[in-house]
């Protein structure tokens, strides 16, 4: 019955999926046509010369500066999108997401870490090291969140969610005195906290791919159990649910592809939240069509919001700005409206 | 579907030695003996904080002794596979709560898990089966409602179609009806007790009211601070020395040929 809803949806998207990234790499400075963008993106696929029939400067703009970017804008739109379903689905709240249980927080210290210590002089490349440190700094917060949590053995979503605000709370803190000790240099952390895709080059395509396709199958995988979940943790375990270890491998792998999405990209919010929220919204909350759906939406905002700020905005707007302007207000609409249609539980 | 069990009558489901329970030091049950039989719906009564949800959790296969064994078909509890676990038996919970709008039938639907393949479509049987269950319990004109807008006891009813599309062979009821009027009570345990009687479907329950303990169990088993006061069949235990021991309150017994049980009275202390 749901399978079929999938796969209805499933070659739709895609397609305009496509048609989107191709779009999109037509705006610009330099004007290309569509059917030039799919001639450049083959060639560079295959690793073969550029057509001749192309203006070779246009040429390298959509293959080395453009395309990168954006496919790294659907990536980490995707990967948003699919975690923050996961994140709303395991911690049985609508309205958690990256940043409820810390993992946001964690990588942008991470990150922040790096620019300060290249500040006082420590010789680190950014281009290696900010995402691992980003990475490394969502890990390791999600690992404290678990420890704080792991007292209560169920592993409740409470538990998880007061350990993650703690953490939280004390890695802002110390963000704040990472930007004190910036001092002058303190737009370089702000930047970064604020978002960009304008640096995402290849490589991180090749590292984001494999992981948004892992992820959102490990979801999907694991989409039955999840919308059981949702009756509570005694209700799943007698329909033979493992909630426990359900809940370590979600949260793990929806870690990952935070930290891999924000380690490329900085802090990008309201994707996580917005996405799986309205998508609910309009299909209703079986997560076998949500968390694919879920890629799909995160992917086209984040294409629409970054061609917005690369292409058409007279300039450049930090992308976690643009998305959480967008969103913000949008969000406050569906949360008034939701109250007065009388709906408590969302 | 699930292995066939032991057919014969009265040979032992669950059967507990020595169990003591406790969460964080505080002791819930303590030195629990006791066999539950095929053949008879067994009823657990006691005053709140008796551990009777807490002694649920364990025949379920939900918590886990910290000491003492429960053995289950002749096999230690804990060595059966949840799954198979989760196609004998279902668990109708106290408070049925659903945290996103899933639609009454796809709540329903739910129940099919632990017979389904992970990425199985539910069959037309299946659906039949479904629809089955709706009916039954008389929700089939909420089958599209999200269930998050349903009231306590409407959520009751679909947390027992659940529990009916999941096919147990023995079903654990929860105070199960304590959120219903008496009319969906009654229909309730009479829809459960009938699959008892003809379907074969065991029935262990955790109940508050007397008088419909009294109605609906072949068997009680009495709770008191998490030890066992005395169990038995229902004319048997259920006197007022026993109330008296376990609740604390002076009541009266008497068989009842209205009911075709015995029913207590109580009346207010002197």
């Amino acid at each position: 019955m749901k399978r079929h809803a999938v796969t209805g949806w499933l070659l739709p998207l895609t397609a305009v999926l496509v048609f989107g990234v191709a779009l999109s790499a037509t705006l610009g400075f330099l004007a290309v046509s569509i059917p030039d963008v799919f001639a450049i993106l083959f060639a560079k696929l295959r690793g073969q010369a550029m057509p001749t029939t192309i203006d070779p400067v246009a040429a390298t703009v959509v293959a080395d500066v453009r395309l990168p970017r954006i496919l790294a804008a659907v990536l980490v739109g995707g990967l948003l999108g699919v975690s923050g379903a996961v994140f709303q689905a395991i911690l049985l709240n609508p309205l958690a997401d990256s940043y409820t249980l810390g993992i946001s927080t964690g990588a942008a210290f991470g990150a922040s870490l790096v620019i300060v210590l290249q500040i006082f002089g420590l010789a680190l490349p950014s281009g290696v090291s900010i995402p691992i440190f980003a990475f490394g700094g969502g890990v390791g917060t999600l690992a404290v969140v678990l420890f704080l949590a792991a007292g209560d053995r169920r592993l409740s979503s409470t538990s998880l969610i007061l350990a993650g605000v703690i953490v939280a709370a004390i890695l802002s803190a110390a963000i704040g005195f990472l930007k004190f000790l910036a001092d002058e240099q303190v737009g370089l952390i702000i930047f970064w906290l604020m978002g960009s895709l304008a640096g995402a080059s290849w490589a991180n395509i090749l590292l984001l791919a494999p992981a948004a396709l892992l992820g959102t199958l490990t979801a999907v995988f694991y989409s039955r159990d999840l919308n059981i979940m949702a009756t509570g943790d005694r209700a799943a375990t007698s329909l033979g649910v493992n909630t426990v270890r359900l809940r370590l491998v979600l949260l793990t792998v929806a870690t990952l592809m935070t930290a891999l999405a924000v380690s490329v990209s900085g802090i990008i919010g309201f994707v996580g939240l917005i996405v799986p929220h309205l998508l609910r919204h309009l299909v209703g909350p079986d997560n076998r069509l949500l968390i694919p759906l879920a890629f799909f939406g995160g992917s086209l905002l984040l294409l629409i919001a970054d061609t917005l700020t690369r292409a058409v905005l007279p300039s450049e707007v930090p992308i976690g700005v643009l998305t959480a302007l967008l969103g913000g207000p949008f969000f406050c609409v569906l949360f008034k409206k939701r109250q007065r249609d009388g709906a408590t539980a969302f | 579907m699930a292995q066939p069990l032991s057919e014969q009558d009265n040979a032992i489901l669950w059967s507990l030695t020595g169990v003591n329970f406790g969460y964080n030091d505080t002791p819930v049950l303590r030195d629990v003996t006791l066999e539950l039989r095929r053949g008879c719906c067994t009823g657990i009564l006691g005053p709140n904080g008796s551990g009777k949800t807490t002694l649920l959790d364990l025949l379920a296969g939900l918590q886990t002794p910290q000491s003492g064994t429960i053995v289950f078909q002749g096999k230690p509890l804990s060595a059966w596979p949840k799954k198979q676990l989760a196609r004998w038996l279902a668990l109708v919970p106290q408070d049925f709560m659903v945290r996103f709008g899933f639609s009454v039938r796809e709540v329903v639907e739910m129940g099919l898990h632990p017979h389904l393949h992970r990425f199985a479509t539910p069959s037309a049987t299946d659906q039949a089966l479904i629809d089955q269950a709706l009916a039954a319990t008389g929700i089939v004109a909420l089958a599209d409602r999200p269930v998050t807008r349903l009231s306590g006891g409407e959520k009751q009813r679909v947390a027992v179609a659940r529990a009916l599309a999941q096919q147990p062979e023995m079903l654990l009821l929860d105070e199960a009806t304590s959120n219903l009027d008496i009319h969906h009570s009654l229909e309730i345990l009479h829809l459960i007790r009938h699959r008892f009687e003809h379907q074969a479907m065991q029935v262990v329950a955790v109940m508050h009211d007397l008088n419909l303990a009294a109605l609906f169990c072949d068997r009680l088993i009495f709770l008191k601070q998490g030890q066992v006061v005395c169990q038995g069949p229902t004319e048997e235990v259920l006197t007022p020395a026993n109330i008296e021991a376990v609740y604390g309150v002076e009541a009266e017994v008497r068989p009842n040929p209205f009911t075709n049980s015995r029913q207590v009275s109580f009346r207010l202390p002197a």
